[in-house]
């Protein structure tokens, strides 16, 4: 029998197994309505969205809005027809199974007093990230790449203790030359 | 409320402004309701079911100078919503509202859903408040494209009166192509009272819509391979061939290779039930033979057909044996509640044709022997009594004095499921019901919208005498316009199916599903309006009610059936058993 859709919501299925990630791609009309009907889709039919990022596409009039989500093969399948179903809805692609590029930016804010200040300046070192604003007392960080680079770099500025964190969500393409084999 | 939410985009995407304003010498300039009601009229439509309000003051007036395009006043917009509905099932043309904004709109939701989840194409128009008003709370607005979102098939609120025409040719195209549905367009007041150009230009090109048509050529030959091959197949046919007007080709194909048919409930009448082929409807409440073919088939060609959850039961021991092809037009339709082997994805009508060229034709009497024992011992059940009236017998006299010909629309419950069962539907778009959202207070309305769409036709309301009275008002709507809805309430003073079911499974406890204590006289409920009230306790009695009724054409007739109180509706699958595992009835 298949597992309804609600038991899927934290990522897991009944067995708290984590069911693989998706990387879905739609270009579609740029207007809310649009927007909101796939943001509804998602809701109203019990699919999950991990993060959601919005954007101007290639041309104007054209969105590209990025979507992670969870699910095994038939619920991602149902993800990307339903999608495709919104009138609005240019092009889906499910990113998941060829090569892509992703990227997701975070900004970190973390309480620095001084006695802190270099320890977490090798943290932002090793993961290329930049310190783009400086007080008397905290940092803000820029961290760019992969969602675990993201997640990974966080979880190392949390025993600084986190003031303020911001997600793009991650955004993505297909990659083009995977290479000659 | 948020007016950027639903702004209309322009379609071309280079950004360049929509072409039917680049020939302005030749367009007319017109108000926007004017736009309105001749767009309209250039569509094909003859006959709007609306209600007047402060918001759409405007477009009546257009209407009352121009009363060539006929509007019917109905006394609820939920009525509204569903008398466009029964005009669109019973005719394929696109059902056509027109309310006011707030509760006017928010009052045709029931209706829009009702639409939307059985796949019906209709068009709704929703005053709203003045653009410069939206968002501020005013006087009867509410988001209704917002509120509509999740049960339409698009949406658009109007921001410019030079679009009007554009967005209502767009709307119907999309709700009546592909797999049809409900398109709502939100009109500000001072979008309808501006003025706008008029161009007449019929193209439509939404790049982002085109739906799929013919199907995948080898998908097609693989599925004639394994149904040419196949020893026990089955062909299920659901509402997409009444949608997709291929109930001609369904019948060729079936009569051709002799595979035997099952409809579903909204199926009924896709394929003639007087042919030998035909096992009646699946399900629930299918018959024995239809359901026990399901289970032991071993090819089954679902048709137009979604695999819903009263037609399924219990998934895992939902035809199990078999290996599956799936013709529908929607693909998030294939795979969604059981998986396929040979999808295919196009218009019912085109691919039927092209499977039956590269069919060839099984073999298939030892199935049928099969088949016709479990006809044999499992017939559907109509007991009859001579001084009460039973349900069923009510359902079989119904069929009879119509002779089969008539336009059947039902409301919900028991009277539903018997009405499907036991009225032979040998013609498509005879049967209507409200099949995927299951809403009482549908069938009177959606028969006024039947009536009024095939005035040639006899429509019988079949009813129950809960499901009525929620929209019973709707006489006054008949009486005006002489529409003569035959309404045939099945009075067991119970809401049955619910009764039903507390009876099986909640040991009796009829919580509040009695509703003896209020029902009114319904005789003199249709007197009161102006209609006519007949009554009938007993078999004798029932025969002379509808051979009078049968002859009434100028005004709606109320026929209050007093049947027997607790009859149960069988064959029946209780809830979380497989299709194989049915209930008869007890004898």
């Amino acid at each position: 029998m298949t597992p309804s859709k609600v038991e899927y919501l934290n990522g897991t299925d009944k067995k708290g197994t984590q069911l693989p990630k998706h990387t879905i791609s739609v270009l579609v009309a740029h207007n809310l309505n649009a927007l909101s009907r796939i943001i509804g889709m998602f809701s109203g039919r019990g699919f999950d969205i991990e993060s959601i990022s919005f954007g101007q596409g290639q041309e104007p009039g054209l969105a590209r809005i990025t979507i992670t989500t969870q699910g095994d093969e038939q619920i991602v399948e149902q993800i990307t027809k339903q999608l495709h179903n919104v009138i609005d809805v240019v092009k889906v692609k499910d990113l998941t199974f060829e090569p892509f590029i992703s990227r997701e930016l975070a900004l970190v804010k973390v309480s620095a007093p001084p006695a802190k200040r270099s320890e977490i300046m090798q943290i932002v070192n090793v993961f290329r990230a930049k310190i783009i604003d400086i007080s008397t007392d905290k940092l803000t960080i820029e961290v760019t790449g992969s969602g675990d680079k993201i997640d990974a770099a966080i979880g190392l500025l949390r025993q600084f203790g986190l003031v303020e964190v911001a997600r793009t969500g991650s955004v993505a393409l297909k990659r083009e030359y995977t290479g000659d084999t | 409320m948020n007016n950027e939410a639903t702004q209309i985009k322009d379609r071309n995407f280079n950004g360049s402004k929509p072409s039917l304003v680049s020939k302005p010498n030749q367009a007319q300039e017109l108000t926007g309701a004017e736009i309105l009601v001749e767009t309209l009229l250039d569509l094909g439509v003859d006959t709007v079911f609306g209600y007047p309000g402060g918001a759409v003051l405007p477009i009546y007036d257009t209407l009352y100078k121009n009363p060539k395009l006929r509007h019917i006043l109905i006394r609820h917009e939920q009525a509204g919503a569903h008398a466009a509905d029964g005009y669109a099932r019973a005719t394929g043309k696109p059902g056509v509202v027109l309310v006011t904004s707030g509760p006017g709109g928010t009052n045709t939701v029931t209706g829009i859903a009702t639409a939307a989840i059985d796949s019906i194409p209709m068009v709704v128009f929703t005053g709203q408040v003045a653009t410069s008003l939206i968002g501020n709370d005013a006087f009867q607005e509410a988001d209704i494209v917002g509120i509509t979102r999740p049960i339409t098939k698009h949406s658009y609120l109007v921001k410019d009166a030079n679009q009007l025409e554009h967005v209502i040719r767009e709307a119907f195209h999309i709700a009546t192509s592909g797999k049809p549905g409900p398109v709502l367009i939100d009109l500000p007041k001072n979008m309808v009272m501006s003025k706008g150009y008029y161009t007449g230009e019929r193209n439509i090109n939404i790049p982002s819509y085109r739906p799929v048509t013919r199907g995948h050529y080898s998908q097609i030959v693989k599925a004639a391979e394994l149904l040419s091959n196949a020893k026990k197949p089955l062909i299920y046919a659901g509402g997409g061939v009444i949608r997709g007007e291929a109930w001609k080709e369904l019948t060729d194909f079936a009569e051709r290779t002799n595979i035997p048919v099952t409809t579903t409930l909204m199926g009924l009448g896709g394929y003639p039930e007087g042919k030998p082929q035909s096992l009646g409807m699946l399900g629930m409440h299918g018959t024995w033979y239809a359901n026990m073919a399901m289970t032991e088939c071993d090819v089954l060609l679902a048709v137009g057909a979604r695999f819903d959850d009263r037609v399924t039961g219990r998934i895992d021991g939902f035809s199990p044996h078999s290996r599956k092809i799936h013709i529908d037009i929607d693909p998030s339709c294939i795979a969604k509640n059981v998986p396929v082997e040979i999808p295919i994805v196009g218009h019912v009508k085109s691919v039927l044709p092209e499977l039956d060229k590269h069919t060839n034709k099984p073999e298939v009497d030892e199935w049928w022997n099969t088949i016709h024992q479990w006809k044999k011992d499992h017939p559907l059940s109509s007991p009859k009594l001579k001084d009460r009236i039973m349900p069923q017998h009510m359902i079989e006299a119904i069929s009879e004095i119509t002779k089969g010909e008539a336009i059947v629309v039902t409301d919900v419950g028991q009277h539903q499921m018997w009405a499907a069962q036991l009225y032979k539907y040998n013609h498509p778009r005879s049967f209507i019901t409200s099949g995927g959202l299951g809403t009482m207070g549908y069938g009177f309305p959606a028969a006024m919208g039947a009536a009024v769409a095939c005035p040639d036709r006899q429509v019988v309301c079949i009813t129950g005498d809960g499901g009525f009275q929620m929209t019973a008002y709707e006489l006054s709507t008949c009486v005006e316009n002489k529409i003569p809805v035959k309404i045939a309430i099945m009075n067991n003073g119970y809401l049955g199916m619910v009764r039903q079911w507390q009876e099986l499974f909640f040991g009796k406890r009829y919580s509040h599903s009695d509703l003896r204590g209020g029902n009114p006289d319904f005789v003199k409920l249709a007197e009161s309006y102006g209609a006519v009230g007949l009554r009938a306790t007993n078999p004798e009695e029932m025969k002379s009610v509808l051979e009078e009724a049968m002859k009434i054409n100028d005004r709606p007739v109320v026929m209050d059936f007093q049947v027997v109180e607790e009859a149960n509706c069988y064959p029946m699958v209780p809830a979380g058993a497989a299709i194989n595992e049915m209930v008869e009835e007890p004898k």
